[in-house]
């Protein structure tokens, strides 16, 4: 029952805030990126929360399939659908079901608002690995609501 | 009761160092410190070699006692975000215990933790919360508190 209703919590506070950050900042072009950098900031405080309690990691791999499980149950309620990675540094998370998107429309309308609705969580996950030590570019792409596709390139120096 | 504490940041600059109260050299706890983080790196790369009696567990955060010095101690614990706590323990506390170590950067990890939490708090600078410091000063041993029951 908690659970449900922090998770109700989440979507409805993060579609006002899109909403607020749309209707207070002039420049629309940069409203994209001042979500993304809340989520970043947002991300490197969960990282360490929720990392607190479980054992070290090994690997990215290991990291990434945190992100895929715990860190996203613990924000969504469910865990990605998929992981594809080609191994050379890029990872392609799907869900297939996206909270922060399923109450907007199922199918194409509205298809062309999606991405300002996921700025936040590209920003979560790049916050999130930029704790853990994995600098990265975090992208996302919606072809069909209410599924969502995010696309983690990892900065190999 | 620890002798100096300190929170080093993953890119290896210290975060927040605390000595006992009335200690002569502070500089040199600092400089102990440094020294230790060498010994920590070599801990958290070590590749795997549970097998062998001396490796740490891969998985543990608590990395134990991390070089022998006549006198003092000094622990080491590094979390999943690489941020590492070290705790320099006087050599004639013997009544110290692995477990009281355990449960000291337990501690500190859950007051790490509380300070990245608070949105004043900016990334990779020096913690100055007042919460924080009191987690500390209840775990660093007071040298005039001593003299007072001898």
């Amino acid at each position: 029952m908690t659970d449900n209703a922090s998770g109700v919590l989440f979507d409805l506070l993060h579609s006002q805030l899109v909403a607020y950050i749309y209707s207070t900042i002039d420049n629309k072009n940069k409203c994209v990126s001042q979500l993304e950098s809340l989520g970043f900031r947002i991300g490197v405080s969960l990282g360490e929360q929720l990392t607190k309690d479980l054992p070290r990691f090994r690997d990215e791999l290991e990291v990434m399939k945190f992100i895929c499980r715990d860190f996203w149950s613990s924000l969504y309620q469910k865990q990605v659908d998929n992981l594809r990675t080609n191994h050379q540094g890029v990872y392609v998370l799907q869900d297939n079901a996206f909270k922060l998107l399923t109450h907007i429309s199922v199918g194409k309308q509205y298809l062309d608002c999606a991405p300002r609705y996921l700025a936040l969580s590209c920003g979560l996950i790049r916050g999130v690995l930029s704790n853990l030590g994995v600098k990265s570019v975090v992208t996302s792409e919606v072809i069909s609501m209410p599924s969502a596709k995010f696309q983690i390139m990892v900065q190999r120096t | 009761m620890a002798v100096c504490i300190a929170v080093i940041a993953k890119e290896n600059y210290p975060l927040y160092i605390r000595c006992s109260a009335n200690v002569e050299d502070e500089l040199k706890f600092h400089f102990t410190v440094h020294t230790s983080l060498d010994v920590v790196e070599e801990k958290i790369s070590s590749t795997g070699k549970t097998s062998t009696a001396g490796a740490p567990d891969m998985r543990e955060f608590y990395l134990g006692q991390l070089y022998p010095s006549e006198d003092y101690r000094i622990y080491g614990y590094v979390t999943n975000t690489k941020v590492k706590f070290v705790m320099v323990v006087e050599a004639s506390n013997t009544q110290i215990r692995d477990n009281d170590v355990r449960s000291m950067f337990r501690r500190l990890h859950n007051a790490y933790t509380s300070v990245v939490c608070n949105p004043f708090y900016i990334l990779g600078s020096n913690i100055s919360s007042k919460a924080f410091e009191k987690v500390v000063a209840g775990m660093i041993v007071d040298e005039q508190k001593k003299e007072l029951f001898t």
